[in-house]
């Protein structure tokens, strides 16, 4: 543990305040948001709607004629400066298998070409790194990850792609994420898993959950129909 | 308990409640109706709670066949409604009979209404709501709009139900686009002082590339102080956000959690069925506004909700 964290409160026009760190990704800001955001839920109760973690910020929901918001403000602030600076992750290790390229990546090759490299050495370096889940967003169960190896680093592409297969694991930049469900999107999509981020039908429905550390180990296709 | 038979879905008309609450940290957008107001207050002239689940009708509207007599409202956007060929006041309640087919016509004002049933539709809820949401197809009908031969079963009429529809007042619809109030933020920093200038006094239009997720707005690009990416954070509805392009999206009802762009300011709370009344074409001008006007305004808003029939 060590010392607290400077933060500045902003709001989001009236029913919504948005706590806000120095904006960087950075594993022990985003833990701290982690740590606040729990709380605040636990603290606050009926009086916010919703909290919803961002990479370097925490922003609260609630219904100003129920909850004077200068009142919350208070609160708030209270509450964050009780909480002091986490210093591990926190979270569970989530494995993820992966089939890299073929039919399942379409974009694996032009990521190797981005990286001067070959499609078999992009798998590896993107499973050899372990990635943080910030934040989950965009669709239910949708995790963005990070930190990629900056070799592989691609922008996201130009023009997003209407629909993205289920299970897609893709690159934007320094974040790599897996997508849910069919979605329009544009991450460079270099893999599949069989596993799903989101299924209401399991007990515990959502894969990640922001703070858990998360490894890709590939797969070959065989494994991906046994497992799929 | 009467049915409804879908015999035609009208061009976007999804179930919805008042939202997908709590679950925004896994991803799960809220969704709920893009008039809030309009929902609530068909509920209440039916007898239901205000988060009852109601169908939201854009633009196009449908027809739907009673199995039973079923009684109904309609709110918001005003439509030419019939009953079994018997024309239908909006905002009262009305019944349809048995075999009878409730039929949308032309649309005369407004973009959305809120049609509301006794006791509510009875549709399976997923994290505690059943509201839409058509981008995670999330809710009753696997998260997709109404289609020819759904059917939709009522709910129970509430005993409890307060006796409080009364003449509350309508929303006033716009005529052929709307002044919307904004606070500025969350991230006002990160534009220049005439992009403030420029959103505040200039008039912007609703694109045909608008849908429940957020209008895509027409009109002069706000200049960004310092680049238009941010690191990901929440997506209140009522954000304007800015892209690289510097014409603001203004997030609605079926937005994602959380963006990658900057926010220049939010519409207030409100004014947002008012911006939910409006369609393509629409003009919108902002002006800015302070929180505890935009407080004093919602609570305004409240009173003509609840205000009784004398």
């Amino acid at each position: 543990m060590t010392a607290l964290v400077d933060f500045e409160l902003r709001e989001a026009g009236d029913s919504a305040l948005v706590l806000a760190l120095p904006e960087r990704v950075d594993p022990l800001l985003n833990a701290w948001c982690i740590a606040v955001a729990g709380a605040l839920r636990d603290s606050l109760g009926s009086g916010v709607r919703d909290v919803v973690v961002g990479y370097c910020t925490v922003t609260v929901y609630f219904d100003p004629l129920a909850s004077d918001p200068a009142w919350l403000e208070n609160r708030i602030r209270a509450l964050a400066a009780r909480v002091l600076r986490p210093s591990g992750s926190g979270g569970a290790a989530v494995d993820v298998p992966v089939c890299y390229g073929g039919e399942y990546g379409p974009d694996l090759d032009e990521v190797a070409t981005f990286a001067g490299c070959t499609a078999g050495e992009v798998a590896v370096l993107h499973s050899q790194t372990a990635y943080r889940v910030y934040l989950l967003g965009f669709v239910p169960g949708f995790a963005y990850m990070a930190a990629v190896d900056p070799r592989i680093a691609r922008p996201r592409r130009s023009t997003p792609r209407t629909t993205v297969p289920p299970g897609s694991v893709a690159i934007a930049g320094e974040q790599t994420g897996v997508y849910p469900g069919a979605t329009p999107g544009g991450w460079n999509i270099i893999g599949r898993t069989p596993v799903r981020p989101y299924d209401p039908s399991r007990p515990e429905p959502f894969l990640f959950r922001p703070g858990d550390l998360v490894r890709f180990h590939p797969i070959d296709r065989s494994e991906y129909l046994r497992l799929a | 308990m009467p049915r409804l038979i879908v015999i035609r879905p009208g061009m976007l008309t999804t179930i919805q409640d008042l939202g997908r609450w709590g679950h925004q940290a896994s991803g799960v957008p809220v969704a709920g109706p893009m008039d809030v107001y309009s929902h609530r207050r068909a509920n209440r002239l039916v007898g239901n709670r205000d988060d009852a689940a109601a169908l939201e009708v854009t633009l196009i509207g449908p027809e739907l066949e009673a199995d039973a007599d079923v009684v109904c409202a309609v709110t918001g956007a005003e439509f030419q409604i019939d009953a079994g060929g018997t024309p239908i006041v909006r905002d009262e309640p009305f019944t349809v009979p048995a075999g009878a087919r409730l039929r949308f016509g032309r649309r005369l004002a407004g973009a959305r209404a809120s049609l509301a049933v006794r006791g509510g539709l009875d549709v399976p809820c997923v994290f505690g709501s059943c509201a839409t949401s058509l981008i995670s197809g999330m809710g009753p009908l696997g998260g997709r709009a109404l289609r020819a031969g759904d059917v939709l079963m009522t709910g129970a009429a509430p005993t409890d139900a307060p006796d409080r529809a009364g003449e509350s007042a309508p929303l006033r619809l716009p005529q052929g686009g709307a002044r919307l109030r904004v606070m500025p933020g969350p991230h006002r920093h990160m534009f220049t002082t005439e992009a403030y200038d420029r959103l505040f006094g200039s008039r912007y239009t609703v694109t045909p590339d608008s849908n429940r997720m957020g209008y895509r707005l027409a009109g002069p690009a706000l200049t960004h102080a310092a680049g238009a990416d941010i690191l990901s954070d929440a997506t209140p509805i009522g954000s304007l956000q800015v892209p690289g392009s510097g014409l603001p999206i203004l997030l609605m009802a079926d937005r994602q959690t959380t963006g990658g762009y900057p926010k220049i300011g939010t519409v207030i709370t409100a004014d947002l069925p008012l911006a939910g009344q409006l369609a393509p074409g629409d003009w919108i001008e902002f002006a800015a506004c302070s929180r505890q006007a935009a407080i004093d305004a919602l609570a305004q808003q409240e009173r003509a909700l609840e205000r009784a029939r004398r």
